[in-house]
């Protein structure tokens, strides 16, 4: 059970600031908007979190500076594509450019500096309990428990994320209009919908997202922050969206997925197969591409919200 | 339909006047509905007919005039205003959003104050009393164009409106659907609901409608009683069968057959998408065949197949000089002679941003002077769009300024001049000369008819029936994606083809 | 309070020109800003990064070299990105093109095999860029994959690639068990240019495909169909241009010229295969070919002043303790001035006072 559970937390851990970049990309997209500033923006958060952590001594400080900077960031993002009709393929990758170099420069004063990483929350062993002793399978019960209800917080965050970004694309009213605007943002328009606006919001929401992602991987993946920390997750979140139809809950399993098949191949590393180590390091990038095209094969409609990319000039 | 439910007048235009620059699409118009009627606004594509019901929805604000709204002087600033007054607007073009269900669809058109508590009960509701059976789970793309509209009607019926606008509705209906409307439009009269209905189907007005409002040139210049009238005379009110409606026939000796469609049908593309339905013609040199029809049947379409953008076919169904083309790309058939200009001046038969130069090389690849060996000769193609400029008498202001800052006539003389100034022996064209002036207009009609002169065999697609008639040796009506029988100019009228539009007698029905 | 935007009738050629100009001021200002936030002068940073590297014959030269793998990959950017296909990719391009281009210097080393080695690596190398490249467009136009992440993801496929030739089968024997390949003969690199320096004959490959590039983009059909088909689809389709045979042709070149840019970086300046062969240069060309307007020879522009800053940023790090990030950055910020620049040009903005759009 307890090797089980080893792995089980690495992928756990692999998988977290995936899910919570790629859902809060799945937000902008589904509104219309196609953000590839994620590297960036998650590379930023990383860089703020750490510093704001370790210069005011809290974790909590420390995710709010890295949801900020990121929020400010897909502001910037937003006011070029939105505001100014930008290239949106271009104001990404400027963003993402930009973000790396920002993060360079605020995380350099804090290289080789550690902190605790957030610890993990604690759920009592029930089997010690004289009361449950004599429970039969107390023992496993116990240890599930333990291993369900003792994760870091940000594990629960992106799964309340999951669940909440579910509830609000399938049962709100919010949500719906979100849909309409990115399905046909010309309808959208002519039935008096806010589309720049409702696009400002979910593009604001997805740098939350990025940047908390980010907080994850200085605070609790590793209790430091170096250059190039981030190593392409921003870039699979884009694809995990693509690869889930941008459905939360496919995402949710596909983040899964995905994450358990990187930890696979370093395991396999490790395990010295013979089959060379980069060429398993290149399976999950090759699984993506393998995924995009399955995706797409025999598909009229993959799901993608129709307006997605294309600048919004309304007619006067 | 029963007499005396007609109440007070709901909504009063009072000289309404819409000037956009130098047009006048509206020139103080008179238009008055009663709760209860069904009142019929009619009139030509360009009439003035869409303005001035969207300044009754709020889109657009009069230059001048009134409008009074049960009595009261009201102005409506935003369709916001218009729809919480009453007033109801179903467009011709949806708004629909494919990939969500019907109640998706519905809930999206809503006022935020609207709680879409048991909307699918209240779907179900409206849909029982009026006739107009929605499935609320069902995505809008599986859906018919009729059942589409149902989604448009039912979103403007659930905000209970006094005054209910459509525009022509039945434009993508069966005739079964068609009727399945007409139940709910009288319904909704017997309720006291206001109805104003834009269309050309001249049939359809005498069945449904109480009153009808003729305009032509942005002026109304009839209000009567349908049901007192007979097709033919509404429809030369439509149409103004005043102007000389026949032609002498041309002193032109038609030759060889030049183009050739057999049998071809089409599924339309998109949700806008018209189909081709079973479509012959052929064109001879020195003749020319004019397509008359109202927008949205099929034209668009039409073009595409037999300019080769669409090239599906493989049999014999497309000839060009007894050859088969229809596998044939565009490139290819401009290499056996044929020369096209599309509907859309700007994005389609020129790119806005480049020069008139550059323009020139869409279609003229194989002029030599311009391109040669894939090489384009920049002194060819600016020499090549000069002279078309001074034949045509293109005002540019510059020596080869960007195609966007052309005028739209200027543009136009162009864009057909490019193909002219080839000699092509067929040449095909959509809208000539819509949205150009007079003068523009004069030059290329002008330069049909001397093309033709010349050998070529010529195919004009047209919603202007002026245009027809001054330039074709045969005329064809397309409607529902259906082509009639081409008749030669002086065996017809403006008022038979202007039925023919219209839908009525001698038009092929959709099978 | 909001923008409103809406489309010019006509864009002045004066406006396309100075547009990229106010935005390198514009991103120049917020560098400047910057480095005040970081506690040093501006005004010694504008110096150190713009004007020293100009001053003297060394940084010069650095300047082409750096610039030349830059402008090589702008110029094939400029054939996808003027017809709307995101090839964000180069840097994969660029290291299969290194990698399949030293396949001759590799097997025929230790024999003296003479000049025309090169010559064929320079050729194999562009051939093995195009044709990686071709997987991205193949995908596109078979499946209608998105041409951007298929593009990306095959960037770290090669450059794991690469790690694993020079880590393993690839690794020099005499080589301490570095993670490097033997270093390349004569006959296998570029010729040195300058006696005191260390340009090499790259730089006239560069110049070489710009103007070759520049003919391509004005004067023939092909260039042409690229043209409308960014510009107006339906156009591109009136002319007869077939789209889908525009995405493999717009990808074989941008692919085969980030292939080249690949081997001539290892055969000119570095001089044998390491696992790191590229600072980014796929990705700052991207920023290359938008700063010069997507035109072929603008991009020597903008190539000049990213290298530049480059450069200058190498000698800011050692003279005023500024870290290299700051370049990254102020690449970023410039990309983001330039696409507002444009949209400057191509749209009027006002502010209007009302409610959301």
């Amino acid at each position: 059970m307890d090797f089980a559970a080893a792995i089980m937390i690495t992928v756990i851990t692999a998988t977290t600031p995936l899910l919570i970049a790629a859902l809060g990309e799945l937000v902008v997209e589904k509104s219309g908007v196609l953000n590839l500033g994620i590297e960036g923006m998650m590379a930023t958060g990383a860089a703020c979190g750490f510093a704001a952590a370790i210069l005011t001594g809290s974790t909590f400080v420390g995710v709010a500076a890295a949801i900020m900077a990121g929020m400010a960031l897909s502001a910037v993002f937003a006011f070029l594509v939105l505001g100014l009709a930008a290239n949106q393929v271009a104001s990404g990758l400027a963003l993402t450019i930009g973000g790396i170099g920002l993060s360079g420069l605020i995380g350099a004063g804090f290289v080789g500096t550690t902190r605790q990483p957030v610890p993990r929350f604690e759920f009592p062993d029930l089997s010690a309990v004289d009361l449950l002793k004599d429970v039969p399978y107390i023992v496993e019960i116990a240890g599930v428990l333990q291993f369900v209800f003792g994760q870091d917080p940000f594990v629960y965050v992106s799964l309340v994320l999951a669940g909440g970004i579910f509830w609000f694309l399938g049962r709100s009213r919010a949500g719906l209009l979100l849909k309409a605007i990115g399905e046909n943002q010309v309808s959208a328009h002519s039935l008096g919908l806010k589309v720049v606006w409702t696009r400002f919001l979910a593009i604001l929401f997805g740098g939350a997202c990025a940047g908390l992602a980010g907080a994850y991987l200085s605070l609790v993946y590793t209790p430091f922050w170096s250059p190039g920390m981030t190593a392409g997750r921003g870039w699979i979140a884009l694809a995990l969206v693509v690869f889930a139809s941008w459905r939360p809950l496919r995402l949710l399993f596909g983040a899964y997925f995905f994450g358990a098949a990187t930890v696979l191949q370093l395991h396999a590393q490790a395990a010295s197969l013979g089959i060379p180590a980069q060429l398993l390091s290149a399976f999950p990038y090759i699984a993506t591409i393998i995924a995009l095209v399955i995706m797409s094969v025999g598909r009229t409609s993959i799901g993608a919200p129709a307006s997605l990319g294309t600048p919004f000039v309304p007619d006067r | 339909m029963v007499e005396g439910l007609v109440g007070e007048p709901l909504v009063r235009l009072h000289k309404i006047v819409k000037r956009f620059g130098p047009v006048l699409a509206n020139d103080r118009i008179d238009l008055e509905v009663r709760e209860g009627e069904i009142h019929a606004l009619l009139g030509e594509n360009g009439a003035g007919k869409s303005t001035l019901v969207k300044i009754l929805d709020g889109l657009l604000q009069p230059t001048d005039g009134e409008i009074l709204w049960q009595g009261n002087q009201v102005t409506l600033e935003s369709p916001v205003a218009a729809a919480a007054l009453g007033i109801g607007m179903v467009f011709q073009h949806f708004s629909l959003f494919e990939q969500m269900t019907v109640a998706e669809n519905i809930a999206v058109s809503l006022p935020p104050d609207d709680s879409l508590h048991d909307l699918n009960v209240r779907i179900a509701a409206v849909g029982k009393r009026y006739g107009l059976a929605l499935q609320p789970n069902r995505p809008v793309w599986t859906l018919s164009a009729g059942e589409k509209q149902r989604i448009e009607i039912v979103r403007a019926l659930l905000r209970e409106p006094k005054l209910l606008i459509l525009d022509e509705p039945t434009s993508v209906l069966t005739p079964q659907e068609a009727e399945t409307l007409f139940g709910t439009l009288r319904t909704l009269a017997e309720g006291g609901c206001a109805l104003l209905y834009i269309t050309h189907r001249l049939d359809e007005v005498k069945q449904l409608c109480s009153r009808a409002t003729i305009l032509r040139g942005g002026k109304v210049v009839a209000a009567c009683d349908p049901r007192e009238e007979t097709v033919e005379n509404l429809a030369s009110l439509m149409v103004g069968s005043d102007v000389a409606g026949l032609r002498t026939a041309t002193e032109r000796k038609v030759g060889q057959m030049r183009f050739e469609m057999k049998n071809v049908s089409m599924r339309g593309e998109g949700s806008h998408g018209r189909a081709l339905k079973n479509v012959s013609l052929g064109v001879r040199s020195r003749q020319i065949l004019g397509i008359a029809g109202v927008a949205g049947n099929g034209q668009s379409e039409l073009f595409a197949v037999m300019s080769g953008e669409w090239p599906v076919m493989k049999d014999q169904s497309i000839l060009i000089d007894g050859q088969p083309v229809g596998h044939l790309g565009i490139e290819e058939r401009r290499g056996r002679g044929a020369a096209f200009v599309p509907e859309e001046r700007l994005g389609h038969a020129a790119v806005p941003r480049m020069s008139l130069s550059d323009n020139v090389v869409l279609s003229r690849q194989r002029t030599r002077s311009v391109v040669k060996d894939g090489l384009i000769s920049r002194a060819g193609a600016r020499a090549l769009a000069n002279s078309i400029s001074v034949a045509f008498g293109v005002r540019k202001g510059r020596a080869d300024p960007p195609a966007s800052t052309l005028s739209g006539g200027n543009l136009q003389k162009f864009v057909v001049g490019r193909e002219i100034l080839r000699g092509p022996t067929l040449l095909i064209i959509n809208q000539p000369t819509w949205g150009v002036d007079a003068g523009a207009a004069a030059t290329i009609r002008q330069s049909l008819i001397d093309l033709a002169l010349r050998g070529t065999g010529i195919i004009i697609i047209s919603q202007d029936l002026d245009e027809i008639f001054a330039v074709s040796d045969m005329i064809a009506v397309i409607h529902d994606g259906t082509l009639s029988e081409p008749v030669g100019v002086t065996e017809t009228n403006r008022d038979a083809i202007g039925l023919l539009m219209t839908g009525g007698k001698g038009a092929k029905h959709a099978a | 309070m909001r923008l409103d935007i809406e489309p010019r009738a006509e864009v002045s050629k004066l406006a396309q020109l100075l547009a990229p100009v106010l935005a390198v001021f514009v991103a120049v200002g917020i560098g400047g800003l910057i480095v005040l936030a970081l506690g040093k002068s501006p005004v010694q940073a504008l110096f150190v990064y713009f004007i020293d590297p100009l001053s003297q014959s060394w940084t010069l030269q650095e300047l082409a070299i750096k610039g030349t793998p830059l402008v090589l990959i702008a110029s094939g950017l400029v054939y996808c990105f003027r017809s709307n296909l995101w090839n964000i990719g180069a840097e994969g391009q660029f290291t299969v093109g290194a990698i399949v281009g030293c396949i001759l210097p590799l097997a025929t080393h230790g024999m003296d095999a003479g000049p025309w080695v090169i010559v064929l690596a320079l050729i194999m190398g562009a051939i093995g860029g195009a044709l990686y490249a071709l997987i991205p467009a193949m995908l596109k136009v078979w499946f209608g994959v998105s041409e951007i992440l298929t593009s990306l993801m095959l960037v770290y496929v090669a450059q794991l690639g690469l790690d694993y030739l020079v880590r393993g089968p690839w690794r020099d024997p005499k080589g301490f068990n570095f993670p490097q390949s033997v270093v390349f003969e004569p006959g296998a690199t570029l010729p040195n240019l300058m006696s005191d320096g260390r340009l090499h004959a790259g730089i006239i490959l560069a110049l070489i495909v710009v103007g070759i590039s520049w003919f391509v983009l004005t004067r023939t059909l092909f260039g042409f169909a690229i043209r409308v088909s960014g510009e107006a689809p339906k156009a591109a389709r009136f002319a007869g241009f077939n789209a889908k045979r525009m995405v493999v042709f717009a990808f074989l070149i941008s692919g085969g010229l980030a292939g080249l840019a690949g081997i001539v970086e290892v055969t000119g300046q570095i001089g044998q295969l390491q696992p790191s062969i590229s600072p980014g240069y796929g990705f700052t060309a991207i920023t290359v070919a938008f700063l010069g307007r997507l035109h072929p020879v603008g991009l020597v522009l903008g190539a000049f002043i990213v290298s530049l800053t480059v450069i200058g940023g190498e000698s800011a790090q050692i003279a005023m303790k500024l870290p290299l990030d700051l370049t990254t950055v102020f690449q970023g910020v410039l990309l983001m001035c330039v696409l507002a620049a444009d949209c400057f040009s191509t749209y009027r903005v006002r502010i209007v006072s009302g409610g959301a759009r």
